[in-house]
């Protein structure tokens, strides 16, 4: 078994067109979705939500506005989960709420630091 | 109450009480003294009161008896004086002054500092669970063997072991500092919570004493919900879950003591004074932010003790379950978030969903789901959760299921 990070990106545009009502709703497919991953126990890490707001750092103490990646491809959250192949683990993210909302998921594996 | 009940009835109540105070006074280096020293007495009552010489007051006897032993113990005993007795927890210079409190208050505290004591990673959880039942409870060797179907040897070897453990790691019993208790408190809980699950979901057939141990594990989880230090929303949350559950004692359990599952019960045995009681520890529980699994546990049982089968309680509770298994994975949450997800979005969903677990109540469950939606799978499933199926309980559920599918 091995972890993957599950990167979920967005048209960020999208969610400030939601009401209220609308993102109470989003809740439960996500419930849902990451209650399946962890019924299965391949749920590692719960992960997070991230701020649409952000900032980007660059050579020379260069400090920029906002995340450095077109607004529709922006980064909404993360989670890791126990897969045996990435097969499985982009298997795993089929069943993911963002693709309803037209977003993708990018899987990585990810690699135990050198000691 | 009739005399020959009356000793082991005393046993079950001022053992654990006599124990906690003189273990308290003599540390967890010499506990085998307070352990000697206590059952000497009951040994004394039990040989003075044999021909029906009650005295007046039977408990205020064992506690002088148990008292004057203590005493004389630390007189007489001179190596013990002049070794050990710059450890005791009480400086004395004379023993003859030595006070020893059985005061409710004080017996309170002792066993208080006994739990935070006896429930330590350090030693194994089933050796806590044991240890807590001994000295915490009172249960003789051969119950607690008896709840763990075991034997007496192995269950004396264990806390042996674990006693021996705790003092080479000079284990105090004392209260933790206000700053620990958070950690501390969270090795207790973890034992009352599956001391609890041992009464409750036990193999053991002896019903009588499955209700004590979850009564005795309510019991102590109550010692810390009453102590100001202690009173915090996780404790609150997990005595709140055992007043649910308790409240379906007398639906759960058949005249041949063999489980009545929860859709089968007859809701006007469950217990509507234990109801009112776990609510009231549910919302003194909500105060603050912390969110533990006794809290999930707690609202599943809250929504478990409503008794129309509505389609809004089964998806708050598979919400619940959800929040429960992103927290902390086990096979049990996995099985009932399926079963949730069927009452309330329907049972085709749930087999997608079945279909992706595993474990050995896997094939219980998909016989469940097949039920009625494809019988022929159904009853391979559960053939199946037969041959896997680890006691007699288990089989005799699995066998009622396939009788309903003809």
């Amino acid at each position: 078994m091995n972890d993957f990070l599950l990167i979920f990106r967005r048209d960020e545009s999208v969610d400030l067109q939601m009401t209220p009502e609308q993102l109470t709703a989003i809740n439960k497919p996500w419930q849902d979705w990451m209650g399946s991953l962890a019924a299965q126990n391949k749920l590692a890490d719960s992960g997070n939500r991230l701020h649409p707001d952000g900032r980007v750092v660059k050579p020379g103490a260069i400090v920029t506005d906002g995340p450095y990646v077109e607004v529709k491809e922006a980064i909404g959250g993360y989670i890791v989960v126990r897969a045996a192949s990435f097969d499985e683990a982009a298997e795993l993210s089929k069943g993911c709420p963002i693709l309803d909302t037209n977003g993708t998921v990018e899987v990585r594996q990810i690699l135990p630091m050198a000691h | 109450m009739q005399n020959h009940q009356l000793l082991p009835h005393l046993y079950r109540t001022e053992y654990r009480k006599i124990i906690a105070v003189l273990a308290r006074l003599f540390g967890f280096e010499h506990i085998q003294i307070a352990e000697d020293l206590t059952s000497d007495t009951f040994l004394l009552a039990s040989e003075t009161w044999a021909n029906d010489k009650l005295p007046p007051n039977p408990t205020a006897w064992l506690y002088t008896v148990a008292k004057n032993k203590a005493k004389d113990y630390l007189k007489h005993n001179t190596v013990f004086e002049q070794k050990v007795s710059q450890h005791l927890r009480i400086e004395t210079a004379r023993a003859e002054e030595l006070n020893i409190d059985l005061s409710e208050a004080n017996i309170n505290d002792s066993q208080l500092q006994m739990m935070f004591a006896i429930c330590q990673p350090i030693i194994a959880v089933e050796a806590q669970i044991g240890l807590a039942l001994r000295i915490l409870c009172g249960f003789s060797i051969d119950e607690i063997a008896d709840a763990f179907l075991s034997n007496k040897e192995t269950i004396n070897k264990r806390l042996f072991r674990a006693k021996e453990k705790l003092r080479e790691q000079q284990v105090k019993i004392e209260f933790p500092d206000s700053k620990e208790i958070n950690k501390r408190l969270e090795a207790v809980l973890i034992t009352l919570y599956l001391l609890f699950n041992e009464g409750y979901y036990s193999v053991s057939s002896n019903t009588n004493l499955r209700k004590d141990l979850c009564l005795e594990a309510m019991r102590l989880t109550y010692l810390l919900v009453e102590n100001r230090a202690t009173d915090l929303p996780q404790v609150n949350a997990l005595f709140s879950l055992m007043c649910f559950h308790a409240s379906r004692f007398e639906a759960r359990i058949d005249k041949n003591g063999e489980i009545i599952i929860y859709d089968e019960q007859d809701s006007n045995l469950w217990n509507d004074e234990l109801i009112s009681r776990g609510t009231h520890y549910l919302i003194r529980a909500s105060k603050g932010d912390q969110l533990t699994r006794y809290h999930l546990e707690a609202a599943i049982a809250y929504w478990h003790t409503q008794k129309a089968d509505s389609a809004n309680k089964w998806e708050n509770i598979l919400q619940l379950y959800n929040k429960l298994l992103i927290l902390e994975y086990s096979p049990m949450a996995a099985l009932n978030r399926t079963y949730a997800l069927a009452k309330a979005e329907g049972k085709k969903k749930a087999i997608i969903e079945a279909e992706k677990l595993t474990g050995h109540l896997y094939h219980s469950l998909l016989g469940y789901l097949y039920t009625d939606v494809d019988n022929d799978k159904a009853l391979e499933h559960l053939q199946t959760a037969l041959k896997m199926a680890k006691t007699s309980a288990e089989k005799t559920q699995i066998r009622k299921n396939i009788k309903k599918l003809n």
